[in-house]
């Protein structure tokens, strides 16, 4: 089973690098482009009987994948 | 006095605090691997810069992780003085022993330059050797410098006393022409509530030879120094 995670920065977090990127969208015909948030994604393989799996995987989404004082986590099946 | 000196895997300023604190009166430093699970012996623990475990994931996400990381925690909550420099830094907020974290410098650049430090308390561990107000020149060097914490954990550091040292200008103000980073309230080093465990994104490691452009990290070491002489004549 393939599970995805996604980790956004929160919104109080400077994000440098999607401002850079919104305005280099801007620059390339996009001015309706308005933010840019960049976070991570990840596909994690995993099998699928494992009990327990969701709370598991949740704590270390939280503990090692994301970071909770500055990004949110998202699993997305 | 015998300071430990962390190494994890792709540390690259655990040579410079080694030589650095060697090259002061009656202290002792010696590296620790990071899978070592022992910390007994050290009077305090240094966690240099470096880019532990290649920065994946997020600065010191990786390194927190390792063996070594339950004796920090277990050595810092029986108020053993800490440090973490840089790369140290990011990992002792990634573990949780500092609030707060450190995220991409607002410019995205690299930034590797001499810098200028405010002392903002004059007698924690690691600063009573400097009186309030006194500058620093200190290298930085990082991609993730930028030091982030909510707006209750700001207003929780300043009543603490917990932010130690600011980004100034030459003349000691502390505004945005003198912020390298992005750094909320211009903070370069913070201090836990207990004030032993202290992480700071400049160098005092690099900055302990005047003719190598500035000797002000000395007293950084030398403040540490004398709170461990000071705490073990208390317990003598």
């Amino acid at each position: 089973m393939k599970v995805k995670v996604v980790v956004t920065p929160k919104a109080a977090v400077l994000d440098p690098q999607g401002a850079a990127v919104r305005d280099a969208m801007q620059h390339l015909g996009m001015p309706e482009v308005q933010a840019v948030r960049i976070g991570k994604y990840l596909e994690i393989e995993v099998d699928e009987k494992t009990p327990n799996l969701e709370a598991r995987l949740n704590d270390l989404c939280r503990d090692l994948l994301s970071n909770p004082v500055i990004e949110d986590y998202e699993v997305v099946k | 006095m015998k300071f430990a000196v962390i190494q994890f895997p792709g540390s690259n300023c655990d040579q410079d605090c080694l030589a650095a604190l060697n090259g002061m009166a009656g202290v002792k430093a010696e590296y620790v691997w990071h899978k070592n699970t022992s910390l007994t012996g050290y009077d305090a623990i240094v966690l240099p810069g470096g880019f532990s475990y290649g920065d994946y994931l997020r600065c010191g996400a990786i390194a927190r992780f390792s063996p070594i990381m339950a004796s920090v925690v277990e050595e810092a909550r029986s108020g053993k003085l800490v440090i973490g420099t840089c790369n140290g830094f990011q990992v002792l907020c990634e573990i949780g022993l500092l609030p707060g974290a450190l995220v991409r410098n607002r410019a995205l650049h690299f930034i590797c330059e001499v810098v200028t430090t405010r002392v903002e308390v004059a007698d924690s561990a690691f600063t009573h050797g400097c009186p309030q107000g006194s500058l620093l020149r200190l290298p930085i060097a990082h991609g993730e410098g930028c030091y982030f914490a909510d707006e209750a954990t700001l207003r929780e550091l300043n009543e603490r006393r917990q932010i130690i040292l600011r980004y100034a200008t030459a003349d000691g103000r502390i505004d945005a022409s003198a912020n390298p980073n992005g750094s909320v309230e211009n903070i370069a080093g913070i201090c836990n509530r207990e004030g032993n465990v202290f992480g700071l994104m400049p160098h005092p490691d690099r900055a302990c030879e005047a003719r190598l452009g500035s000797a002000d990290g000395l007293k950084i070491f030398q403040s540490m120094i004398e709170t461990i002489a000071a705490s073990s004549e208390r317990a003598a």
